[in-house]
């Protein structure tokens, strides 16, 4: 129990900690060897594992599945995602978010395993209004957060799984990078990942133009994101765009395109009384109802004495 | 058999109108082998957030004591209680610490927010998180409890009807699932309180 020793936790705040943790790494390798000797020889999705053993027994990470996309248009970027999450085969997520928020005039779309885009993009989006402030610059550039993404990923070795399409504006103009998860990067006018990115890309490589307007690329990235959506099983539900202008303005356009709504389908089903369910179906021991103790102190009932200074 | 599989467990956090209720069964076992019928899973946070952990019983134990700690610590420097949206922040942040060597352990977050709407979230073992509207599940038996769950639920319910809902639909899963069961015991927070109900159940 380090955490409730650990003096990092009750004392200052300030202190500077953080990183990994691998307190459990040398219990989860005994657990699963003891306890689990391994019965298959190996997964053919052993990187998908928390862990990226190669035990089956190892639980599985929930991934992202994923399309995104990013295109280079006249006066900016658009990028695109679906917004389904998976675990294994189960859908985890059906309205999941994918398009990252890294600086105001930067976003970032994530596949892979869904916690690593998560937390990667969160922290580099903290690093990088940390810099703002250093710098007093107003404005971030995306080859910055490039830098600091793919050196972030590199040091984790592909560990940290997270396959990135970076996008934004800055005084250089619109920039579009892909990052793999070793931490490699390609800087382009197009780009897609993800387990959907062939049905993405086999849209972009047909219809991409240089130059386009707005209007243009907007219907070619949801275009791309539905290619995804309907031919590859691990990318589904809505499409998400994100628009980032060179004259510093954005648009999100979240659920911009709503294919798989099931709300109408449900209500047109006849739904069974025996599914509404009674009080009183089922058999009860014990009740107890606990009233709201009111201990609880909301900033409200605190009467605040200024300091003496 | 993978480790969230080893003690067992089903838990669903639901959401109603103006209250939202959190349930889970109460078997403890090792494999096959069941230990305890009265095995705790829910965890009381404060009077509006509670939390159930699924998976392996150690890191289910551990985790309530972390959480609990960091709880205390919070309401003594703030001086007051933690949102459910915090929790949730707090929470996905410990487990993703330990992403290379994870508490095996799923948890499902349900709780009224500051202005008593709904809270529920769950996420996997490394912190991904995932908030929903309607319902959340974890457990030994998430794809009965997804059936069950996408059968039974309708928006608004009122907390009885939730309650019955909720009880129903992990009744039934369990079951169907030889690792969970037991029993199980039901929590609707409401602004007026917590109601918790123990369950009948099969005892095989």
């Amino acid at each position: 129990m380090s955490e409730l020793t650990n003096p990092a936790i009750g004392a200052d705040p300030n202190a500077p900690s953080g990183g990994f943790s691998f307190d459990n790494v040398h219990r989860n390798a005994l657990l699963l060897q003891r306890q689990f000797p391994s019965p298959h020889s190996s997964d053919p999705n052993a990187s998908a594992n928390a862990n990226s053993g190669d035990r089956s027994i190892l639980p599985l990470a929930t991934k992202t599945g994923t399309t995104i996309v990013g295109v280079v248009y006249k006066d900016g970027i658009v990028l695109g995602a679906d917004t389904r999450s998976t675990n294994d085969t189960t859908v985890a997520d059906k309205n999941c978010e994918k398009i990252h928020y890294i600086a105001p005039n930067i976003y970032c779309c994530g596949a892979g395993t869904a916690a690593d885009t998560e937390k990667t993009t969160e922290l580099i989006s903290s690093q990088m209004e940390l810099l703002r402030l250093n710098t007093g610059d107003g404005q971030s550039r995306v080859v910055t957060a490039c830098t600091l993404l793919k050196r972030m990923l590199f040091r984790y070795q592909g560990y940290v799984s997270a396959a990135l399409v970076l996008g934004g504006c800055d005084l250089d103009g619109p920039h579009l990078y892909q990052i793999y998860p070793h931490g490699s990067t390609g800087k382009l006018p197009f780009t897609t990942m993800g387990s959907g990115s062939l049905a993405a890309m086999a849209i972009f490589e047909s219809d991409y133009r240089d130059d386009m307007d707005e209007v243009d690329a907007l219907r070619l990235v949801q275009r791309a994101i539905l290619a995804g959506i309907f031919n590859d099983l691990g990318s589904g539900s809505n499409v998400d765009t994100c628009v980032i202008r060179v004259d510093g303005t954005v648009t999100m356009g979240r659920n911009e395109i709503r294919p798989n709504e099931v709300g109408p389908l449900r209500d047109m089903v006849r739904r069974s009384d025996v599914l509404n369910m009674r009080e009183g179906t089922t058999a009860v021991l014990r009740s107890s109802f606990v009233g709201r103790s009111g201990v609880g102190v909301s900033m409200a009932d605190v009467t605040v004495t200024a300091m003496e200074t | 058999m993978s480790i969230l599989e080893y003690n067992g467990a089903a838990i669903i956090g639901m959401a109603g109108k103006d209250c939202v209720g959190i349930a889970s069964d109460n078997r403890l076992g090792i494999q096959y082998q069941t230990v305890a019928m009265d095995f705790k899973k829910i965890f009381k946070m404060n009077d509006r957030l509670f939390v159930g952990l699924a998976g392996l019983a150690t890191d289910v134990q551990t985790l309530d004591q972390l959480l609990r700690f960091r709880m205390s610590l919070y309401e003594l420097r703030e001086e007051r209680e933690m949102t459910p949206r915090v929790f949730t922040n707090l929470l996905s942040n410990m487990l993703y610490e330990k992403r290379f060597g994870p508490y095996f352990c799923e948890p499902i977050i349900a709780g009224l927010d500051e202005k008593g709407a709904p809270h529920l979230a769950t996420m996997d073992l490394i912190g991904a998180q995932a908030l929903a509207k309607d319902f959340v599940v974890a457990g030994t038996c998430e794809g009965n409890l997804y059936g069950m769950c996408e059968t039974l639920w309708k928006p608004d319910m009122d907390k009885e009807v939730l309650f019955e809902t909720l009880a129903q639909a992990l009744l039934a899963s369990v079951d169907r699932d030889a690792l969970s069961g037991w029993g199980g015991v039901v929590h609707i927070i409401t602004k007026e309180g917590v109601i918790s109900r123990e369950l009948k159940g099969r005892q095989d």
